[in-house]
């Protein structure tokens, strides 16, 4: 068996991850994004990561899956690096956590309010607005320019933001 | 699948199929609506929501690819019209908006009482497949019911133009229950309780709706089958045709 100088465990790989963005949402690593479920490291260093959808239909989780192999090939000593994707833990917004929330609030983009289990119509209706922090805001529609995001508008300062929609 | 005998295989693979083949056909008419929606906000919904359901049709597609089915692309891009599974309702062109619009009510709604009852499923990964896809949908009923609401109470053009799509649409919207051949199998395995189920539900819910809309169910309906066994109507082949022109000149082609 071959000698690897450095031993990585879960938690290292975890912060190596922390550098792979969303390209969508680009302030936003895919560890804040919540998306990364498991982390599995052997002795060898091969290292297996399982990524879980935001959206079915997302297009930018293929390319997320090979950033992350890009990334931790680079690390020296580095064994496999296997990604697979699985629906095992079912994403929501309430995994992104609270550096990502403030991350989406500098990016623009409203942070989803947290806890939606059963939506009604009106959740998304005072989304706070990212720019004035006012809820005299309306929705304008829940769908945006990528699937993950609502567009809406701030009675207040009179401008149009998006939002990070709740699932 | 140590849990699954062939028969329960068989069944589960008649489910996913119809489901699979459904949101790949809506998801294509949809896309339709991109660069023509009536503003920008519709042309982005609908796009948005073609995007989902084509998503969620790969995922199914994986899924019949586990149970010993072809790959996703395969199966999608290579049948023939008589393998698809679709209903009649998403087949047809995308025709003027207020048919759009109701289709995707009554279809929607039925994805979303379908997808609540399989979360039950005792066929796991469909389970695990329906609770994301359930998080989905509530966006795509929620746009549905916003426009049927402001559109059957807008004015008398608005309120005729839906209550006429929604006479068209009915036969259809019934024809989305037709029947399996496996109800019995997938319903003693619980895998799913079945279209009957799913149809009173959901006509429990439409009703409630359409009511609050002022819009009327036209009565003495005969549901319009044949989609679930491989009998469509003329307008399945010509998307056929024009959604695998790509694959067909080129199979390993990258878009």
């Amino acid at each position: 068996m071959a000698k690897v100088d450095t031993l990585y465990n879960e938690s290292d790989i975890r912060n190596f991850l922390k550098e792979v963005k969303d390209p969508e949402i680009p302030p936003i690593s895919i560890v804040d994004l919540g998306i990364v479920t498991k982390i599995s490291v052997t002795d060898q260093n091969d290292v297996h990561v399982t990524l879980t959808p935001t959206f079915a239909g997302c297009p930018a989780l293929k390319i997320m899956e090979d950033l992350v192999i890009e990334r931790l090939q680079k690390l020296d000593d580095i064994g496999e690096v296997t990604v697979n994707t699985s629906f095992e833990t079912t994403w929501t917004t309430d995994m992104i956590s609270e550096d990502g929330r403030k991350a989406l609030l500098q990016h623009g983009l409203a942070p989803p309010k947290q806890n939606v289990g059963y939506m009604e119509l009106d959740v998304l209706s005072d989304t706070p607005c990212p720019y004035c922090s006012s809820r005299n805001t309306m929705l304008k529609s829940p769908f945006g320019p990528t699937l993950c995001r609502s567009l809406h508008y701030c009675n207040n300062c009179k401008q149009a933001f998006e939002g990070f929609k709740p699932v | 699948m140590d849990f699954f005998n062939d028969k329960h295989v068989e069944a589960a693979k008649d489910l996913i199929y119809k489901m699979a083949d459904d949101q790949l056909i809506i998801g294509h008419r949809n896309s339709e609506w991109t660069g023509l929606g009536p503003i920008l906000e519709e042309d982005i919904a609908f796009s948005s929501m073609a995007q989902d359901k084509l998503g969620q049709s790969e995922h199914l597609y994986n899924l019949l690819h586990e149970l010993g089915e072809a790959d996703a692309d395969t199966v999608a891009f290579t049948r023939n019209e008589n393998q698809f599974h679709c209903c009649h309702l998403l087949e047809l062109p995308i025709g003027e908006y207020d048919f759009s619009l109701i289709r995707h009510f009554l279809f929607d709604m039925a994805e979303a009482v379908r997808f609540e009852m399989l979360v039950e499923s005792s066929y796991e990964n469909l389970a695990l497949l329906a609770k994301k896809f359930k998080g989905e949908i509530k966006y795509h009923t929620m746009h549905a019911n916003t426009w049927l609401q402001q559109l059957a109470t807008g004015n008398e053009e608005s309120k005729a133009r839906m209550q006429n799509a929604l006479n068209e649409a009915w036969p259809l919207a019934l024809g989305i229950f037709e029947p399996g051949d496996s109800e019995d199998v997938l319903k003693e395995a619980s895998i799913f309780e079945g279209e009957a189920v799913l149809e009173a539900k959901w006509l429990e819910e439409v009703t409630a709706l359409l009511n609050k809309a002022g819009l009327t169910i036209p009565a003495g309906v005969t549901a319009e089958y044949g989609g679930r066994k491989g009998k469509h109507t003329a307008h399945l082949q010509p998307l056929l045709d024009e959604m695998t022109e790509v694959y067909s000149i080129d199979p390993t082609a990258d878009w």
